[in-house]
């Protein structure tokens, strides 16, 4: 089976963010840059999949020169070859969906797996919206708690599951009151949920053959897609400094507090 | 000039701190404080090509260029430098192979490496032959398709795990080094033996044995380069070993400045972060500025080496300044964390003992610059 699943580019969680002064954006330098953890563990996910069931692993990422180093992490990690929309200026998610559709009908995957949102803008649309244009099935938030005692134990029950006639995938979902299983047709839509699995490190040999992988490069013109934003940002601004807490003598003292000036007991 | 990492050496670089972060660290102080082979911590580097990273690809290695395997080495080191010892021994052991073997020698004795998880050690220090390598001991006699091994080596890193052996030994005491051979003996034959693991100031991570050979028979095909030529074998290994050893004090060195940076911003005195007392700035600002020297130094003399040239006087400044360095680095980090930095619960103060072995493995920082004198007024 074919298996596209998408590399964003982000910011590492561990650098530093800083809007700049006039609410622009933010300030790049000095960041560091990763792949989305969400997409990663697509990659992993795709990377299982293909691993019991033949065929391949295709990642697709959206962006400037600089995101091919998010898609080298993912053929590192395993993935067989990747395709780069090449791109620089904003794009907003109705643009990125629109670009995944058309790659979609070029490559014609059983399956495509995103991460349910990039931790850029959090914003958890691109899967959905991707599922309304092709009409494809979609299962959002796949995860499963993952046991890390044995390999067996891992594997006892995923999350995604391909049908033996290779015709359906049955994803068990996280959902607010515990744990939902839906069973799709495919080709379709999956996007993952941060417990789906733990992502495999990229080995050395695995980064010395992602040098040799083939990287196929497309733009939105070529694809044949608007991608002028709907969607403008105005400004950015840091969230407010959370004040000092307080500290209260005892507990009816608390209770006093938390009934007349929070309200919420 | 280039002083930016390629986006395929920072892909590695990322790799190895994930490795040293996520498996290396945690279990960093256990490994001090028992003393233990650290098994599953190479076995996990062995999965992820660590180990066995100068093997070329055509004998089923991962073929690091030598910067890339420094930036690798900073990682490791920064992890544990006992670990990242016990590591590189494998390298430094085939590195006479990859050097000087023949086609059929390097198939045969390389391959295994990559199939399963295999140590292999670096035999030439004896007890009378440390810095002074010519007054070897240990002596090879040929007994017609084999040599006969018989003495003892000290000092030999995984000696009690290895699979194979790197042994340098004199044909003709009297040649001084003209009379060293170097010898592959694998497996671990009738006749060889390892001592108990030495108790260790620091590295506690890595095994370190001392070997006797009594009449051990090692086939002439086992025979790396020519009868004499062992001495040039043992140096040449060491030119393209010393940018790794050297590396391994930038990373102890970058881990003793950021525990310092992050210690220095919590702990107060006289009111305020003990980084705004300016005795403590100066300190810290050395400490980032040698790291950063040393591994401009180490950067250079592995460039040398992917350009094909020799790298003599480079790699023993490299190695001579890194260590020195980092033994300064790591004292100054237990110094600004006062009389916590001497308590073993805090991370730094087995950043001082680890440092120290830097100085002395390898060629000590007195034959570094003995190196460094001689190729200077050649
Ligand atoms: C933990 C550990 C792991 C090791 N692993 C290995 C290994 O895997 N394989 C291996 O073969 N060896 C290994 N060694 C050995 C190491 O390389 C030697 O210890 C080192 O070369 C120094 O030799 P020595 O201990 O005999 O000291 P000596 O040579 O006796 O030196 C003693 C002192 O005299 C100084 N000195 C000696 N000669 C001169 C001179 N001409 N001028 C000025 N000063 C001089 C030295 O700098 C040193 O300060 C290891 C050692 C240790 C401690
Ligand atoms: C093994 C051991 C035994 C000890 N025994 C005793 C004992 O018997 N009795 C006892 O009372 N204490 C004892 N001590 C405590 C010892 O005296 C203190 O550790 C020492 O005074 C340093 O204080 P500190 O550890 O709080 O470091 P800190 O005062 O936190 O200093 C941290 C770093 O900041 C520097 N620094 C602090 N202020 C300034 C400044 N204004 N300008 C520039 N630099 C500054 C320091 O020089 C140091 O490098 C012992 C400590 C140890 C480790």
């Amino acid at each position: 089976m074919k298996i596209l699943v998408t590399a964003k580019r982000v910011e590492d969680p561990e650098s530093k963010i800083k809007v700049k002064p006039d609410g622009s954006g933010i300030v790049q330098e000095g960041l560091k840059y990763k792949i989305n953890p969400f997409d990663e563990i697509g990659v992993e996910e795709g990377l299982r999949l293909v691993a019991k069931h033949q065929g391949e692993v295709v990642v697709v990422s959206i962006g400037g020169k600089e995101v091919q180093e998010q898609l080298r992490h993912a053929l590192a990690m395993g993935a067989h070859r990747a395709v780069w929309v090449n791109h620089t200026g904003p794009l907003d998610q109705l643009a990125i969906a629109g670009l995944l559709q058309k790659v979609v009908e070029k490559e014609k995957p059983d399956l495509v797996i995103l991460g349910k949102q990039s931790i850029d803008d959090d914003q958890n649309q691109v899967g959905q919206y991707l599922a309304e244009f092709l009409g494809w099935g979609q299962a959002t938030f796949a995860s499963k708690v993952e046991s890390l005692e044995s390999e067996q134990e891992k594997n006892k029950v995923p999350a995604l599951v391909v049908g033996a006639d290779g015709k359906t995938v049955r994803v068990i979902r996280e959902v607010d009151n515990g744990l939902a299983t839906l069973e799709c047709q495919l080709p379709a839509i999956v996007t993952t949920d941060l417990r789906l699995n733990q992502p495999r490190y990229a080995s050395l040999p695995g980064i010395m053959k992602a040098k040799s992988k083939p990287i196929e490069e497309l733009t939105p013109a070529k694809l044949g897609v608007d991608v002028t934003p709907a969607i403008q940002v105005l400004k950015m601004s840091a969230p407010p400094a959370r004040k000092a807490g307080i500290k209260v003598a005892d507990v009816p003292a608390l209770v006093e507090k938390l009934h007349n000036e929070a309200k919420v007991v | 000039m280039e002083f930016q990492l390629t986006e395929a050496q920072r892909a590695l670089q990322e790799a190895a701190r994930k490795y040293a972060r996520e498996v290396v660290r945690p279990k960093a102080a256990h490994y001090d404080e028992t003393a233990t082979f650290p098994r599953d911590l190479l076995s996990t580097a062995w999965e992820l090509g660590l180990l066995n990273m100068a093997i070329p690809a055509e004998y089923g290695g991962v073929g690091l260029s030598h910067l890339e395997q420094v930036i690798v080495a900073e990682e490791l080191s920064w992890g544990c430098a006992g670990v990242a010892t016990s590591i590189i021994a494998n390298d430094l052991a085939n590195l006479p192979i990859i050097l000087h073997g023949t086609e059929e020698q390097k198939k045969r004795l390389l391959g295994h490496f990559s199939e399963r998880l295999k140590f292999s050690s670096f035999c030439l220090t004896e007890p009378e032959a440390g810095s002074d390598v010519a007054s070897m001991q240990t002596t090879a006699v040929r007994d017609g398709d084999h040599y006969v091994l018989n003495g003892a080596k000290c000092f030999i890193t995984n000696g009690g795990q290895a699979e194979q052996y790197t042994v340098f030994a004199t044909m003709d005491k009297a040649k001084k080094h003209k009379g060293i051979t170097c010898f592959v003996v694998e497996g671990r034959p009738k006749g060889l033996t390892a001592s108990k693991h030495e108790n260790k100031m620091g590295q506690r991570a890595s095994e370190t044995v001392s070997l006797t050979f009594e009449d051990v028979r090692v086939p002439v095909a086992n025979r790396i380069g020519e009868e004499g030529q062992g001495f040039a074998v043992a140096m040449a290994t060491l030119d393209n070993s010393r940018p790794l050893t050297a590396m391994f004090s930038v990373g102890i060195a970058r881990a003793a400045l950021e525990y310092s940076m992050e210690y220095a911003s919590q702990r107060k005195t006289f009111g305020k972060p003990i980084i705004e007392h300016q005795a403590i700035q100066f300190m810290i600002a050395d400490m980032a500025m040698n790291t950063h020297a040393a591994r401009m130094l180490t950067y250079e003399s592995a460039w040398l080496l992917d350009e094909g040239k020799r790298n003599t006087l480079q790699s023993s400044y490299a190695k001579c300044f890194a260590a020195d360095m980092a033994m300064k680095v790591a004292t100054d980090a237990v110094q600004v964390y006062g009389g916590y930095g001497y308590i073993k619960d805090y991370p730094v103060e087995k950043l001082m003992r680890d440092a120290k072995l830097i100085q002395v493995y390898e060629g000590t920082s007195q034959v570094q610059r003995l190196v460094i004198a001689r190729e200077l007024f050649k």
